[in-house]
């Protein structure tokens, strides 16, 4: 059977590891290279990078970083962060990364998904997804969950998948950062309505919150986090261990 | 020396870098006369079947593959390129492969229950077939490594070395005579992949 994926999370910015709650009061961690390295040799099963720099110098610093990754870490990377074009698509791979996620890129232009699909193929294109609720509807929101846009969130996830997305991470504003466990209404929602691999991103606090995911939301493929494993407050070695205790189908 | 071809698709950089790791000396190129060289051929690819043969065939690479494996030379396809391998492929059309390895390419989604998500991505645990292969022999039984695709092959029982369970028996890996072909990708697979890559490049 195939396994649960357990993937931390990156956000870089100037060369360094950021994480915040609810996206803002960021902190400077480590060494990206040496956490990508660490994560893998305790056994995360993919990695994600989350480029949150808006300069052209941090840009190219990124671009350093992932090559440098690459040539050390061999799991899946996944690339994430001011993919705006097919050039961006085009950067990103050439440095090593497997997949590459968009976001605001695609709201701005949504025949970006489909033009990546076909010249990159869909298990390249990750379709990522800030979702929060306004008034009891999932709402998809861009800038870093900053801007509402009025985007109905099912929908628009629905329409990325036809347009050759191979896998979608939702991420819910309503529990990031708070650590009291995934958003699973939201998730279920999800993965009742696509057929491609659905990540969990947003609100893991503990252990105990992935057997959670894992148990009641059995569709979901991966579960993503990153200040939880950033702060050594759970590690993934661990996690897996706890996952196994409770019959769910990991990578040891 | 190790020739990984290039025809125009796909991202070689992860798997030059996995091959410098384990200490090989390996060329990204489409030239014929370091091909001949070479002393084997790793076949990589992501994309369309269709789209890749043509390009194989473009580049006047496809012949001169058929010949190097035909000559003893080993030879390991990746992914698409262990499709590759295979006298047929129905994704998005028909099209011919290599035909060194007996057995068609058909879609996971017309094969497997609906409740599995296609791709099938992500890591899955490999069963043995006709004996554990020498590409196996630094990895265990049950071992995980990386998948990612949306067509596999089949028909092809006795060259099966490895399978996945996945909503079907999913082939994960081939070998007939001195070809081998992975459905996962090795140079994404840990420590797993990188000892199956070992382990082709000392044969």
């Amino acid at each position: 059977m195939i396994t649960k994926r357990i993937i931390p999370c990156l956000d870089v910015r100037n060369g360094t590891v950021v994480k915040g709650t609810n996206f803002e009061n960021l902190n400077e961690i480590s060494s990206p290279v040496e956490l990508a390295k660490f994560y893998s040799d305790n056994g995360a099963d993919e990695l994600v990078f989350y480029d949150i720099t808006a300069s052209s110098d941090g840009r190219k610093l990124f671009t350093d970083i992932l090559r440098e990754t690459a040539e050390n870490v061999f799991i899946p990377l996944t690339v994430g962060g001011g993919i705006n074009t097919l050039d961006d698509f085009d950067r990103v791979l050439k440095c090593g990364a497997d997949k590459v996620s968009v976001n605001s890129g695609a709201i701005r232009n949504p025949d970006l998904i489909h033009a990546a699909a076909e010249k990159y193929g869909d298990q390249c294109v990750v379709l990522s997804v800030d979702v929060k609720r306004v008034d009891g509807q999932f709402k998809v929101f861009a800038k870093g969950g900053r801007e509402n846009t009025g985007l109905d969130a099912l929908s628009w996830i629905e329409r990325g998948v036809k347009n050759g997305a191979g896998e979608i991470v939702v991420n819910s504003i309503d529990t990031d950062g708070v650590k009291k466990g995934f958003d699973i209404e939201m998730l279920k929602a999800v993965c009742e309505i696509v057929n491609v691999p659905v990540i969990a991103s947003g609100g893991a606090g503990s252990k105990q919150d992935f057997v959670d995911l894992f148990k009641t939301v059995p569709g979901i493929s991966a579960g993503l986090a990153a200040s939880i494993f950033h702060y050594g407050e759970v590690s993934v070695k661990d996690l897996k261990k706890t996952l196994k205790e409770n019959d769910i189908t990991v990578r040891l | 020396m190790l020739a990984i071809i290039d025809y125009g698709v796909g991202n070689l950089f992860s798997l030059q870098c996995s091959l410098k790791k384990i200490g090989v000396e390996a060329v990204v190129t489409s030239d014929e006369n370091i091909i001949k060289a070479a002393d084997r051929i790793i076949l990589p690819g992501v994309g369309a079947f269709g789209d890749a043969v043509n390009k194989l065939h473009k580049s006047g690479l496809f012949e001169l593959v058929i010949e190097e494996a035909r000559n003893g030379k080993p030879l390991m396809g990746i992914c698409l390129g262990m499709q590759m391998l295979f006298e047929k492929s129905y994704e998005y059309g028909e099209y011919e492969g290599l035909g060194l390895i007996e057995g068609e390419i058909v879609s996971l989604k017309k094969e497997i229950s609906q409740e599995y998500a296609v791709p099938h991505m992500g890591w899955n645990a490999l069963k043995f077939h006709n004996g554990k292969n020498e590409i196996f022999k630094y990895i265990n039984e049950g071992d995980c490594v990386y998948f990612v695709h949306s067509y596999f092959g089949i028909n092809c029982e006795d060259s099966l070395i490895a399978s996945a369970e996945y909503g079907a028996q999913i082939t994960a890996a081939v070998a007939k005579g001195n070809v081998y072909g992975c459905q996962f990708h090795p140079e994404k697979s840990g420590d797993v992949g990188l000892k199956i890559l070992k382990a082709f490049c000392e044969i």
